[in-house]
């Protein structure tokens, strides 16, 4: 039996990762270990480092796009290093959301079809997403967040992702990992295809968002001059351990 | 559902290319279902060629040779069979009506029949159709000709038009019949089969205008007129074969029987049916490659779709990405991409039927016309069924191929491209 602290205690991470070995199946060349990483509810970390250096890796482990050979990745009190494969993709849809540096966005479909993508494949958030609607309409709640995220022009919400820039795809993409209110955010540097202004108002907004839904964020980058905006900033290198060879 | 709607809009995105595709994997379909239409409407009027006879009766020859000299007018009759035995045969009491047939005479290179008036009453084509004039009538004279609707055609004779035939059935000048015109009596309409290509004259002219010749000269000084041979009472002494129906179809047989063993001269009695079907065997193997290389053209265009779908996976890796990304697993990537494979190969079905339809109805008539093939412009029949649930079966097992690669690309690179 848990006592009620050590309760409080889980459910303040997260996210924990402990002991962890991977090695990519066929390409025995890299390898890379994590001692103990944890994420506390809320709190937004900058994980600091060159590519190259597992972050690529470490964010496929967070998402459970892969599993570790050894250790655990437990997200909300589940290892997800123990779930199926399938287990995996399901609870990524349903608690986690994604920004990539760049190429957020399916070519096909509308500006409101991207942002909805993940309700497609997370019933419960879906539900969430319906729950916070203005008027119980997905539409309108991807048009509330797009709106908050700084995409204000309603011709662009309405259109098609072509005609977008790459600034604007961007709030379309965190509208996207933002949409039903996911626990967690993980960012592959979202922001190196912005000038430095828009960076700064990008994650102002991006972090309003996570305020009002407590979300938790881990954002990767090489660009230390961000680390102004974070609880808490990791270098990759104290963090991973990589191999190069067996 | 998503992966349904994904499919859909990808393949919009796509749309010059996957409507290309579509359009290949049509071409096939068309071709597939437009010869299976067009070879059973040749197989269907190459067996109603002749119908109502029971018998055809001949100089001892191989059964496709009797047809093909009596019915087709191809090749020529090995021998004659005697008048004599004409009468014979149709003096027996299960014989209902019997046509000579009196071959080896051209005109203009259509080949002159010599019969009777019998014959217009008794030969069928086609589901027992008689055969209709279009204009004029029957031998009311014996220098009378019913000529078939291309030779009308052809030469552009009409009612009353008069015309020679050459003997034999090379177009060399010189053996011309030409001291006994004969005028056009009746013009047919169109069959659809070799009686359309025949100049059709009364026997006794066949007899009349070879009198005085001998072994294909005319060898004789003497000169007949048409009045003198009037008078003449011409038996013919052979003819070349003879249609023959019976009084009871369960008499075939045995009158077969009969005729194969007749003592007093050597002759052959096929039953056209049976002989048609023997004949059309033999282009078997033509319709065996004909089907292989149509079948050859539906694997080229799945084929070519697989390479499509192949090209676009590069530039599709991050769209992949994304999806992994969003939640989708490794499957939901092969649902898709297979999805989009059976889209296409069932649109191109689809397109291909409608398509071949549209066609088949506007070509229909020409068919009809030009080479007497009936096409049937019947729903799929069900060996058609088949050969498209097959193709379909083909397109979504060739679209595993890409969605496999699809597949393995995935789980090497997560939901993060490497650039």
């Amino acid at each position: 039996m848990l006592d009620k602290s050590d309760t409080a205690e889980k459910m303040e991470t997260v996210a924990r990762l402990r002991d962890v070995a991977f090695a990519w199946p066929g390409r025995s060349s890299f390898s890379l270990g994590i001692k103990e990483f944890s994420l506390k509810r809320g709190e937004r970390v900058l994980l600091l480092g060159p590519s190259g250096g597992g972050k690529s890796t470490l964010l496929n482990l967070l998402a459970g796009v892969v599993a570790p050979q050894r250790g655990s990745v437990e997200l909300l009190g589940a290892d997800i290093a123990i779930l199926s494969n399938a287990s995996r993709d399901r609870f990524r849809a349903e608690h986690l959301g994604i920004v990539f540096q760049m190429f957020n966005l399916l070519p096909y479909g509308s500006v409101v079809d991207n942002v909805l993508l993940p309700l497609s494949f997370a019933p419960k958030r879906r539900q969430r997403a319906v729950a916070s609607a203005p008027g119980d309409s997905l539409e309108a709640e991807a048009g509330r967040l797009l709106r908050a995220l700084g995409l204000e022009d309603n011709d662009l919400i309405n259109g098609a992702v072509g005609t977008l820039s790459v600034g604007q795809q961007q709030r379309v993409a965190a509208a996207r990992a933002l949409i039903g209110s996911p626990e967690i955010v993980l960012a592959d540097e979202p922001t190196s295809a912005l000038d430095r202004d828009r960076q700064e108002k990008f994650l102002d907004l991006l972090f309003a968002q996570l305020s009002q839904t407590n979300s938790s964020m881990i954002m990767v980058s090489h660009d230390e001059t961000l680390a102004t905006h974070f609880d808490r900033v990791c270098r990759l290198e104290d963090l991973i351990s990589t191999g190069r060879d067996k | 559902m998503t992966v349904l709607r994904l499919a859909l809009q990808s393949l919009g995105n796509r749309w010059i290319t996957a409507l290309l595709t579509i359009f290949a994997i049509a071409v096939s379909v068309m071709l597939l279902l437009g010869v299976e239409k067009v070879r059973t409407g040749a197989r269907a009027s190459f067996a109603n060629t002749i119908s109502g006879t029971d018998v055809i009766v001949g100089a001892r020859s191989g059964d496709i040779q009797l047809l093909l000299y009596s019915v087709f007018r191809i090749g020529n009759a090995p021998n004659n069979m005697t008048w004599r035995s004409y009468e014979e045969l149709g003096a027996r009491k299960n014989v209902d009506w019997i046509v000579p047939l009196s071959l080896g005479d051209s005109h203009r290179g259509f080949r002159v029949l010599g019969t009777n008036n019998e014959y217009f009453k008794h030969y069928r084509y086609r589901d027992k159709r008689k055969l209709g004039f279009a204009s004029g009538g029957v031998f009311n004279d014996m220098f009378d000709a019913v000529i078939g609707s291309d030779v009308a055609n052809a030469l552009g004779y009409k009612l009353g038009d008069k015309i020679v035939v050459a003997h034999g059935i090379g177009e060399i000048g010189g053996n011309d019949h030409d001291n006994m015109p004969f005028r056009v009596a009746g013009i047919l309409a169109k069959t659809g089969t070799p009686v359309d290509d025949t100049v059709h004259v009364t026997l006794g002219a066949i007899e009349a205008i070879h009198l005085g010749w001998k072994g294909g000269t005319s060898n004789s000084s003497r000169t007949f007129k048409v009045d003198e041979v009037r008078n003449m009472e011409l038996k013919p002494k052979a003819i070349t074969a003879a249609l023959v129906g019976l009084k009871s179809r369960f008499a075939v047989f045995k009158f077969q029987r009969f005729v194969n063993t007749f003592r007093k001269e050597p002759l052959s009695a096929v039953l056209p049916g049976v002989a048609l079907t023997e004949m059309w065997s033999l282009v078997g193997t033509a319709e065996t490659a004909l089907f292989v290389v149509t079948i050859m053209v539906v694997i080229t265009a799945l084929l070519g779709m697989v390479a499509m779908i192949f090209a676009t996976l590069n530039e599709r890796r991050r769209e992949m990405a994304i999806l992994r990304s969003v939640g989708a697993g490794p499957k939901t990537l092969v649902g898709l991409l297979s999805a989009e494979a059976l889209i296409m190969t069932l649109a191109g079905i689809a397109v291909g039927v409608v398509f071949l339809y549209a066609l088949l109805i506007v070509v229909r008539p020409y068919f009809d016309s030009a080479y007497g093939i009936t096409i049937d412009l019947s729903l799929p029949s069900y060996v058609e069924l088949w050969s498209l649930a097959a193709i379909m079966i083909g397109g979504l097992l060739a679209g595993l191929l890409p969605a496999w690669r699809a597949y393995r690309n995935s789980v090497a690179d997560g939901m993060i491209v490497r650039t």
